[in-house]
């Protein structure tokens, strides 16, 4: 898992059924410092994030988890929202 | 997933038995702006996606779990169509 | 998936036994403009590919079992298609 910011939310009407009632979230992932990693990238939402939250998500089949028995064409979904993090160099 | 504009068509007589009667589409990743970024996948589409739109890719394993998909050896499809984009920055 | 070029083949008597039978072919990733791009990689053939054609390749360890026929094979990537014809707008 990972963690990112939420930079934005993605509207599709013509979709795979399974992502009926889903949220659609951009990310961005960010590492311990804080600081942008790697490419944005397109998560469902479980916990009902928003826009400027941090959070942490997981990649794989695995995210489509949260939303058991339903089943969705996911690889990478948001699994919690994060109050503050810290690490040896200090807290976020 | 990932964000992709597509950008072609592929056409291809000889294929796993498995794809037969499925549409392959070129697409080049984007980022939320529109901005073409890295390199161009082949998908799958399952939601009559053509040229020009922007669209939702799943890769990985979990392609396999769009619709009709399931015991198809494909790593990414096309899932949805992109109406709108909204970013902060 | 992605778009590859069949640049060559592999011969290996010594493998895992998923892999007997299969044909192992040297693939070298490539835009639709036909530049070579990043490593070149070993997928197996399912389709009856050859040295020179463009072909699509799945780059995930399932979907290359699912190609091989096999369950719980060791391969991550495999030749699923020849490419007759391309159209890309950039």
């Amino acid at each position: 898992m990972q963690l990112a910011r939420v930079i934005g939310d993605v509207v599709a009407t013509r979709k795979d059924p399974g992502f009926d009632s889903t949220k659609l979230l951009i990310l961005q992932p960010i590492g311990a410092d804080g600081k942008d990693v790697g490419r944005t990238l397109v998560a469902v939402d479980a916990v009902g994030a928003g826009v400027g939250e941090k959070v942490f998500f997981v990649r794989g089949k695995e995210a489509s988890f949260p939303f058991h028995p339903l089943e969705m064409p996911a690889d990478a979904g948001i699994v919690g929202i994060v109050d503050h993090w810290s690490t040896v160099k200090g807290k976020k | 997933m990932l964000l992709a504009r597509i950008v072609g068509t592929v056409v291809a007589t000889r294929k796993d038995p498995r794809l037969v009667s499925s549409k392959l589409l070129l697409a080049r990743a984007v980022d939320p702006k529109g901005k073409a970024e890295g390199n161009y996948l082949v998908a799958i589409d399952t939601v009559d996606a053509g040229v020009g739109e922007t669209v939702l890719i799943v890769s990985g394993s979990s392609a396999r779990m769009a619709s009709g998909m399931k015991d198809v050896p494909v790593d990414a499809a096309v899932v949805g169509i992109i109406d709108d984009i909204d970013v902060t920055e | 998936m992605i778009l590859a070029r069949v640049v060559g083949s592999v011969v290996a008597t010594q493998k895992r036994p998923q892999f007997e039978g299969a044909k192992l072919l040297l693939v070298q990733p490539e835009t639709p403009q036909g530049e070579a791009r990043g490593v070149t990689l070993l997928a197996i053939d399912s389709v009856g590919a050859g040295v020179g054609e463009l072909v699509i390749v799945v780059l995930e360890g399932r979907a290359a079992g699912e190609a091989l026929g096999k369950k719980l094979a060791p391969v991550d990537a495999a030749i699923v298609g020849i490419v007759d014809q391309l159209e890309c707008v950039e």
